[in-house]
């Protein structure tokens, strides 16, 4: 469920950094107040524990397929909400820089759809809530399932409305729906269960351990939580526009205003010196694309191409001779480096 | 990840990277920082069709490589490793987007193509940047760049605990994962009883060494805070750095490089 860089658009990856970074404020901001000394390094151990976890694959029954933990309900059962939701914020950041598991702009996504989600929503709001003082084995069983179930499913659709949100992929939304939800309902059904054993194993083999985690969040938690909650869903509804397989405003209004070929023409200075440059030398003038035969499927695709590539709206040639020589150059200049490199630096012994 | 064993030792190689003195380790952290992000966001802010004006963008993490002595084959393969994700999402566009939008001779070239070639160059390019960023800086004086960038000090030291604790408790883990494979055979053993129960035991052998540490830490002197490492200045070579980058990354945003340079040759092709 990891997102990468590449799927995401700055507006998309930079709001959704700021909920996160928000999420991360106030979290260690309540950290501090609880002050608990023995709490940091035990989330310092629980962080290598979920990570240590992830690793180990374990086998889904009748599928032939694997899966791992995400832990994001079961630490915030031990840890509590706050402690929970930056232990695993920890652990995503260093996926991203070492294992490059979710980029370093989609870090914003993945705290928020792996951490916030599991820690600061789904438990306070619905499994504390449901589980109550001396649960028995069976609600136990329901509300563990059904909160990690809750968890995985609104995870996984905050991946495809940000992916979407985005725009780069063409996958249309129902479809992209389609895919992820169904298998987040199996991974997030064997999450709870993994969560629920783990749990019971711990109340059997030490069930003082389990007591953390369940002291009550205070008034101020509560409302900073549903705060987080209005801040998310403002983000989604204020991107749910661009949440369709048609052009996004900027372009769609663009293409209204000045018709798509009308912004090829905006380029000063360089560009419009290699405009003409390229005007008088391109070879294939007549490969443009008229709007109208654009099929009806694809309606982004014209004034986004004319946006994306004023330039060489023509033919690819110029774009890859291009690319060719720019590879050569930038590999030029790295044997360069490296050679100077290799001669300022004494020999080892 | 296959075995976790195979992970830590990654990590741990990644880390090592950072050990190195080259003018590229000795910046300061933050320039490194700031640079790369200023660099991730020019790349992603292209739109979805854009594949040749991605491609001068890799002077960036090539200039870091070469200048820091990094193995440029051991990075690569960490890519690679990333790569199927980022194919795994894109190879639909081709499918759903059928505009052509380029001509090369009697080839026509369709959108999703080209978005989907888009996609898997800004996998490529954000990746190495990441990962170079790491091996450059080192995890932990990333974090306490990220701090005197404003980044709450909890938030730190949780971080920086989980990286301490992080190899000795994969150790942990990788023994217990070992441990199971051997004692089963085949598939057996291998369901989710077992699984839940050596998670179960490896979060107890967890809890009761991170009570250990904590004492023995308390035992010499702990107050609550790591001590601060020297503070890296922020001069002038710094400044320079961040204002180099940061230049070349937003004037080829603002004009595709490699299509200039293509028109240029091909203008001068008979």
């Amino acid at each position: 469920m990891h997102m990468a860089d590449a799927l995401l658009s700055p507006t998309v990856g930079a709001a959704m950094w700021a909920v996160s970074a928000g999420g991360v404020a106030v979290g260690s901001a309540r950290l501090c107040r609880e002050r608990d000394d023995r709490l940091a390094p035990l989330m310092g151990v629980l962080g290598g524990f979920l990570f240590a976890a992830q690793m180990i694959n374990f086998s889904i029954p009748g599928t032939g397929s694997s899966g791992h933990l995400t832990g994001g309900l079961l630490l915030a059962i031990l840890l509590g909400p706050s402690a929970a939701f930056l232990t695993v914020a920890s652990v995503l950041m260093i996926q991203a820089f070492f294992f490059a598991d979710g980029g370093l702009l989609a870090l914003g996504c993945n705290i928020f759809n792996l951490g916030m989600i599991p820690a600061l929503l789904v438990y306070p709001l619905c499994y504390r809530r449901l589980i109550g003082s001396a649960p028995g084995r069976r609600r136990e069983v329901a509300v563990t399932m059904f909160s990690a179930l809750l968890a995985m499913q609104l995870g996984a659709l905050c991946v495809v409305l940000e992916t979407a949100a985005s725009g780069i992929s063409a996958l249309p939304l129902d479809k992209f729906l389609l895919l992820m939800q169904p298998i987040h309902l199996a991974i997030g059904l064997v999450e709870g269960a993994v969560t629920l054993a783990v749990v019971s194993f711990l109340r059997k083999a030490r069930p003082e351990l389990l007591t953390r985690g369940n002291t009550p969040g205070g008034v101020s938690g509560r409302v900073v939580l549903v705060s987080l909650l209005a801040c998310a869903l403002l983000v989604a509804g204020g991107l749910s526009r661009f949440a369709s397989v048609k052009p996004d405003g900027l372009e769609w209004s663009v293409a209204k205003v000045a018709g798509a070929t009308a912004l090829s023409e905006h380029r000063t200075g360089l560009g419009a010196f290699m405009a003409n440059l390229q005007h008088t030398t391109a070879r294939y003038p007549d490969y443009q694309v008229a709007p109208a035969a654009v099929p009806p499927q694809a309606p982004a695709a014209a004034p986004a191409a004319a946006q994306a590539n004023p330039a060489g709206k023509g033919s690819a040639l110029p774009g890859i001779v291009g690319t060719v020589v720019t590879i050569m150059l930038v590999s030029g200049a790295a044997l360069l480096l490296r050679r100077s490199n290799r001669g300022a630096v004494v020999p080892e012994a | 990840m296959a075995s976790v064993n195979g992970a830590l030792l990654d990590l741990k190689r990644l880390d090592q990277l950072a050990g190195e003195d080259t003018f590229v380790h000795r910046l300061d952290p933050r320039a490194k920082v700031l640079a790369t992000l200023v660099f991730i966001v020019c790349v992603v802010s292209f739109g979805r069709y854009q594949v040749s004006a991605l491609i001068p963008f890799f002077i960036f993490p090539v200039c870091l490589i070469a200048a820091g002595r990094l193995p440029a084959g051991y990075l690569a393969a960490k890519v690679a490793l990333v790569a199927p994700f980022a194919i795994a999402v894109g190879i639909c566009n081709p499918f759903f987007d059928r505009t052509v939008l380029a001509h090369l001779g009697p080839l026509e070239i369709t959108g999703g193509w080209l978005s989907f070639a888009s996609i898997v160059v800004r996998t490529a390019l954000t990746v190495t940047a990441a990962l170079t960023l790491t091996a450059v800086t080192g995890f932990a004086s990333i974090c306490r760049a990220l701090v005197r960038l404003g980044m709450p000090k909890t938030f730190a030291m949780q971080l920086l605990f989980l990286y301490r604790y992080l190899f000795v408790l994969a150790e942990e883990g990788g023994r217990a994962s070992r441990a199971r494979e051997l004692r089963s055979f085949g598939r057996k053993g291998r369901g989710m009883a077992s699984y839940a129960s050596l998670l179960g035991h490896l979060l107890l052998r967890t809890w009761q060494r991170a009570e250990r540490m904590h004492m023995a830490m308390l035992a010499r002197g702990y107050t609550g805070t790591f001590p601060a490492a020297q503070g890296g200045r922020f001069g002038a070579r710094e400044i320079l750095f961040v204002l180099f980058w940061s230049t070349l990354c937003i004037t080829m945003r603002l004009y595709n490089g490699a299509e200039l340079l293509g028109t240029l040759v091909t203008g001068y092709l008979p």
